[in-house]
């Protein structure tokens, strides 16, 4: 049944919006921006916080004595509303006010500057000196782990990443601890990050609005190792980045700035640009090889081999089960990630067709992703201590750079990667969005499968944003079953019922991020708006439909990547290089 | 991770609270109440067990353990010291009370002295006022104290 339609006045315009509006969003839809802090819905995603906790979108209801929360009043019928009467500005300045007095004062050096639902606030509100004084800040913990800042004197416990962390990725490894003064946002038993559950997908960084949980930032190390004559610095990117770093400079969200970007990347002294997508290419020879060889034994009557299959190139969903799901450690493909594959073909392969000796080499990577920079620094992707990949830096992170650097990105000519490990196809391209990595999994299994050319390369079934999608797959006569799960509690739910021997897939495909990569921890902030993911996935299919090859293996540079070096997919070589195992984590 | 292993009656017991309340996590409250009858506290291991039972983050059963002053994680002493802050007593001086008895053991309140012989805690009322001010060590009552008395009630018991 339809909802009911009900017409209010707010601030002396009638809007008609369905019974169970909250004032807040009948707001915006006519235009009008009321101030929110705690509030957070993802339209679209299950990414959602509505304590109604902070005070800080109250609004003057007639008829109401007492101010109203406007994120969670729900409109009436004939309902009159004001949003910016004195007495809602000053209520609003006074608890902005009350939320500063136990803020330390440090915009100045403060990570989240610029970006800061708060200090926007402040701004807003014109708050030009502190009323209130809270006395001593009560110091809180503060951590540094492999990928993310934890630093509790700046929270204002808006609980955003514990309803992320727990009710969207089910990890549960952050929530809010004690009482009064002492309530601190923490893993269980006050422990460190590194110490818990986390898989450091950074989804409860990307909802923060505050300083509190930030990125481990590398620009600086990065910026010593480009002046270093030395070294040679060379770098990837992934598919997710260039839908979205435009943001950063003001372009409207999905703009494919690809040339721009790797314009700014030969600007900022790279001594070469080339491009993830190459081993996404590379990921899905392999990960598409393995899952044939599974399903081909598996329909044979080989007992030993268990279905499906998942991926395995989001290294927050690898930490995931890794701790969640220790009995379940042979199913996904043992594939590494592209970032992996980039760096340990990079340092060998192309290291030794250039001659550039392993420990001069500095391989960078700019991901969407915070997951990644732990992932750099797992010992199984080492040789004698020498990481495959140095480290790996945010879309953020880059773009700050390229300001640092006085870089003019939109008026940046666009530029091409270098080859031959900056070549991919459209299928490698997809990847940063849900779904992408079965989309050109299936372009190329089909065919090898078949040994038929594949007519319609867009399956459309696998694209869109619902938590999980399923579609079949017609290989000349076997039907082929594939799932599609973005978001960690969407994982468990599918994984939950293969351990419980309910299974109807063949493959799997499972990305941390609501959205996928797109959606990553480290992308530029999408303050609540989800059109800005759309609109990003919306890019990465434009730039699939432009490129001439769309299928993996067409790739003429992974073709000559294999009859040079690798032999073929899952040889002994490839195996060393390309394959990873896994780890019994659980706590 | 923390070395102490639950005994394996413990765990046997709290498994069967858990059921009692037919592993419901709404019943969190009532059954960390009933667990922290078995060792007059709740260790990190019977709290994970606890979580594991219900299917829900250890984190979210450490935030309730922690918010609720009644739960506590240290074991209590084998001489338990209860310093009432009621308002009779707390006009008689009982926070100067108390505070001697933090400094003669070196422990603050929620503390077990490392000997674990003495633990410190706070009261409300105990309804004794009339003997004001008051603390109650295990089921003993002591009454009109003076700060001087902490050192010799704790002497007497050692
Ligand atoms: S990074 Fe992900 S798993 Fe870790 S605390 Fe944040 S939301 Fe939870
Ligand atoms: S850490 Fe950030 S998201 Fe979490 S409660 Fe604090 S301010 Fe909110
Ligand atoms: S979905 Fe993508 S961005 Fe998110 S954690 Fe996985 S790999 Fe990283
Ligand atoms: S935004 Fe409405 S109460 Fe916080
Ligand atoms: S106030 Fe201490 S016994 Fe009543």
């Amino acid at each position: 049944m339809e909802p009911r339609q009900i017409t209010l006045q707010i601030d002396h315009h009638f809007v008609t919006v369905p019974e169970g509006t909250t004032i807040l969003d009948a707001a915006q839809k006519i235009g009008i921006d009321i101030p929110t802090l705690c509030h957070i819905d993802l339209k679209g995603t299950c990414i959602r916080n509505t304590p109604a906790s902070c005070r800080i979108c109250v609004v003057e209801v007639e008829g109401r004595k007492n101010l109203a929360p406007a994120c969670a009043t729900k409109c009436s019928d004939g309902m009159v509303v004001r949003t910016s009467t004195l007495r809602v500005m000053n209520a609003r300045k006074v608890v902005a006010e009350l939320i500063l007095s136990d803020h330390p004062n440090e915009c100045l050096t403060c990570p989240k500057a610029g970006s800061c639902d708060l200090q926007s606030l402040a701004l807003r509100f014109n708050i030009r000196e502190m009323p209130f004084n809270g006395g001593e800040l009560s110091p809180r913990k503060r951590e540094y782990t492999a990928s993310i800042v934890r630093n509790m004197d700046k929270c204002i416990f808006c609980r955003r990443c514990e309803s992320v962390c727990n009710e969207v990725q089910t990890v549960g490894a952050l929530g809010a601890i004690r009482r009064g003064f002492n309530t601190t946002i923490a893993p269980a038993f006050d422990k460190m990050m590194s110490e818990s559950e986390c898989t450091y997908c950074g989804q409860c960084v990307a909802v923060c609005p505050v300083g509190a949980l930030t990125e481990r930032d590398h620009t600086n190390r990065l910026v010593e190792d480009l002046a270093d004559p030395e070294k040679t610095v060379i770098v990837q990117t992934a598919p997710a980045v260039r839908a979205a770093i435009g943001e950063e400079f003001g372009l409207p969200a999905g703009t494919l700035a690809t040339g721009k970007m790797v314009a700014a990347l030969r600007e900022l002294g790279f001594d070469y640009v080339f491009d993830t997508d190459f081993a996404a290419d590379l990921t899905i020879m392999e990960e598409g090889a393995e899952m044939l060889d599974r399903l081909t034994r598996y329909l044979g009557g080989d007992k030993e081999v268990r279905l499906p299959i998942l991926t395995s190139c989001c290294p927050a969903w690898v930490n995931f089960f890794e701790h969640q799901f220790p009995d379940m450690l042979d199913i996904p493909s043992t594939a590494r990630s592209p970032q992996q594959m980039f760096g340990s073909i990079a340092k060998t392969w192309w290291a030794e067709k250039t001659g550039i000796p392993r420990e001069k080499l500095v391989v960078v990577s700019i991901m969407p992703c915070l997951a990644k920079k732990y992932e750099c620094d797992r010992d199984e992707f080492k040789t004698g201590g020498n990481p495959d990949v140095d480290y790996s830096i945010t879309t953020r992170e880059l773009a700050r750079l390229i300001k640092r650097a006085n870089i003019s990105f939109t008026l940046l000519p666009d530029m091409e990667f270098d080859m031959p490990l900056g070549a991919s196809t459209g299928a490698g391209v997809i990847f940063g969005a849900t779904g992408g990595v079965m989309e050109a999994a299936l372009r190329t299994v089909y065919e090898l499968y078949t040994g038929k050319p594949l007519g319609n390369v867009n399956f459309q079934a696998v694209r869109g944003m619902a938590g999980v999608r399923r579609a079949s797959v017609d290989l000349d006569g076997f039907e082929l079953k594939v799932g599609i799960a973005h978001g960690l509690g969407n994982a468990r739910h599918l994984l939950e019922d293969i351990r419980h021997g309910r299974n109807e897939y063949h493959a799997i495909e499972i990305m941390a991020c609501p959205g996928g990569c797109i959606g990553g921890g480290g992308q530029p902030l999408h303050h609540g708006h989800s059109e800005v993911l759309y609109a990003r996935a919306n890019a990465l299919y434009k730039e699939d439909a432009g490129k001439t090859l769309r299928k993996s293996h067409e790739n003429p540079y992974i073709k000559m990547l294999y009859q040079e070096f690798l032999g073929k997919p899952m040889s002994e070589k490839a195996e060393q290089l390309l394959h990873t195992h896994y780890f019994n984590k659980s706590c | 991770m923390s070395e102490i292993k639950l005994p394996c009656d413990i765990i046997g017991k709290v498994n069967a609270i858990c059921s009692e309340h037919g592993d419901d996590p709404k019943e969190l409250i009532n059954i960390l109440h009933e667990a922290q009858h078995l060792m007059g506290y709740l260790p990190e291991e019977m709290q994970r067990l606890i979580a594991g039972r219900l299917g829900i983050p250890a984190s979210k059963v450490y935030g309730v353990v922690t918010f609720y002053a009644f739960f506590t994680m240290t074991a209590k002493g084998k001489y338990p010291i209860s310093v009432c802050m009621g308002t009779a007593c707390y006009v008689r001086g009982s926070e100067k009370l108390l505070e001697e008895f933090k400094r003669v053991l070196g422990i603050n309140v929620g503390e077990t002295t490392p000997d674990g012989k003495f633990s410190l805690d706070c009261l409300r009322c105990v309804g004794a006022c009339g003997l004001a001010p008051v603390v109650m060590i295990g089921d003993k009552v002591y009454g009109r104290l003076q700060p001087v008395d902490a050192r010799h009630i704790i002497e007497s018991l050692e």
